[in-house]
């Protein structure tokens, strides 16, 4: 059995003295893991950087096998973002969770072309971390666990959606969430499609909401808890001064 | 059959880097052709090895004094600290015979996916040895690979932190990425001739 496709670089593990366990994720196989000979050799080691976009050959006996993979490298991402400290941890934050969630050998096609949007789009101009936020939430659709922000989940009313069940993820308006308040997860308005000038408080009340169903659903795949590289992402977000946003 | 002994050290020269149980049977057999130049004052050499080296409690070399000889080197600059992730990084810059200054080794990289976090590196002395002062440039010589980067922003993290306490930090500098001497760019990987492009400067 084998396949030829374009992957996006999600980790590389050194395995023996200088092969690899490679996974990708392929535009159209998926996430998928292969042996790669030589794969954490000085050689080869530049192309198995995270984010990389290479062009994969994967062949194995039998389809459940680990397989063998080779790769050439299309698209150097990484070294364009490794002088980047707080691209780079999303780079690595976005990578370390399609690792961790991302069923393997299932086919995502959307996922694949937005992680390489994402990554293009990484340090690009002021709003890419408001990117990133709306690249979490469109991960959590194509994993089943999307948002429902269309109506309040408890009155039907689509005016002042303000928060966002921790339990449903249904949106819920300001008059039926007050009692709860502390118990509901902010709605950052930029989820509403609002065009407005993202505040910092907003990007942090959309992270958390993600931040909220992504660990929700490592939980329910016995994956763990989320990547601790998302947390450094965050943490340095909110150190960070100049990410875009009014304070 | 070889005997007990032979296939022990067979055995140990086979978990060598670069050596299979093959190749790790030829070394064993050139060793004991040439057991009186060869085999034993290697073996005795790696006794004094295993007895005198150690850990230098101030940069992470290895050495068979602690503190090492680069930090007991009056001659060299300590108010400059290269940081490197092993001690194979620490004598490839030694090689070059260009860099005077002290050295601090890590101890390898910081991994999201291995589990491998700053408590697992040696860079808690190195904020000890910044923050007793006297330190005016800090050199970040990581690997230029994903894991070697974010392990040196998170370093700078930290060193600016510092700064902040003290009012004044050390100048924090990494190592350029780019063209290698002798390197035509026709040959050169994207990766490289991208950062090299990125961290082009005045001539």
């Amino acid at each position: 059995m084998n396949w030829s496709d374009e992957g996006i670089v999600l980790s590389a593990r050194k395995h023996g003295e200088s092969a690899a366990i490679v996974t990708l994720l392929t535009r159209t196989n998926g996430r998928y893991s292969g042996l790669v000979h030589g794969g954490s050799g000085s050689r080869a080691r530049g192309i198995y950087q995270t984010g990389n976009l290479v062009s994969a050959d994967w062949r194995a006996r039998l389809s459940e096998h680990l397989g063998t993979m080779s790769c050439e490298l299309l698209r150097p991402y990484s070294a364009g973002l490794m002088t980047e400290r707080l691209p780079l941890l999303a780079l690595i934050s976005a990578g370390a969770i399609l690792e961790r969630l991302l069923p393997e050998r299932e086919p995502h096609p959307e996922t694949f072309e937005r992680f390489q949007a994402l990554i293009e789009s990484l340090g690009d101009g002021p709003d890419w971390v408001t990117g990133y936020v709306h690249w979490e939430r469109r991960l959590l659709e194509d994993l089943g666990y999307g948002l429902d922000l269309t109506a309040c989940a408890a009155t039907g009313t689509t005016d002042d959606l303000i928060y966002v069940s921790p339990r449903t993820g249904c949106a819920v308006s300001a008059g039926a969430g007050a009692p709860y308040s502390d118990k509901l997860l902010k709605l950052p308005a930029f989820f509403l499609g609002s065009t407005d000038r993202m505040t910092r408080d907003d990007i942090r009340d959309g992270l958390r909401v993600t931040g909220h169903f992504l660990a929700r659903c490592a939980k329910d795949a016995n994956a763990g808890d989320l990547p601790a590289a998302r947390a450094q992402f965050v943490d340095r977000l909110r150190r960070d001064a100049t990410i875009s946003g009014n304070p | 059959m070889s005997s007990p002994e032979i296939e022990r050290l067979v055995q140990l020269l086979a978990k060598l880097p670069g050596l299979g149980p093959r190749s790790a049977r030829r070394a064993a057999l050139h060793l004991i052709k040439r057991k009186d130049i060869l085999l034993e004052p290697l073996a005795a050499a790696m006794t004094d090895a295993a007895i005198s080296v150690r850990t230098c409690g101030t940069c992470g070399n290895l050495d068979a004094t602690d503190p090492c000889g680069i930090c007991a080197d009056e001659r060299r600059d300590r108010s400059v600290i290269c940081i490197v992730e092993d001690v194979a990084d620490l004598w490839a810059l030694e090689r070059t015979a260009t860099f005077k200054g002290a050295y601090h080794v890590v101890g390898g990289t910081l991994s999201a996916l291995d589990g491998r976090g700053p408590e697992d590196l040696n860079i808690s002395p190195l904020l000890a040895r910044v923050s007793a002062g006297g330190i005016s440039e800090v050199i970040l010589a990581t690997s230029a690979t994903v894991e070697g980067q974010t392990t040196a922003h998170y370093i700078s993290d930290r060193l600016e932190d510092i700064g902040a306490e003290r009012g004044e930090g050390p100048h924090i500098t990494r190592l350029a990425h780019g063209v290698p001497v002798g390197g035509e760019l026709d040959y050169l990987d994207d990766g490289t001739l991208s950062a090299a492009l990125k961290a082009r400067r005045p001539v």
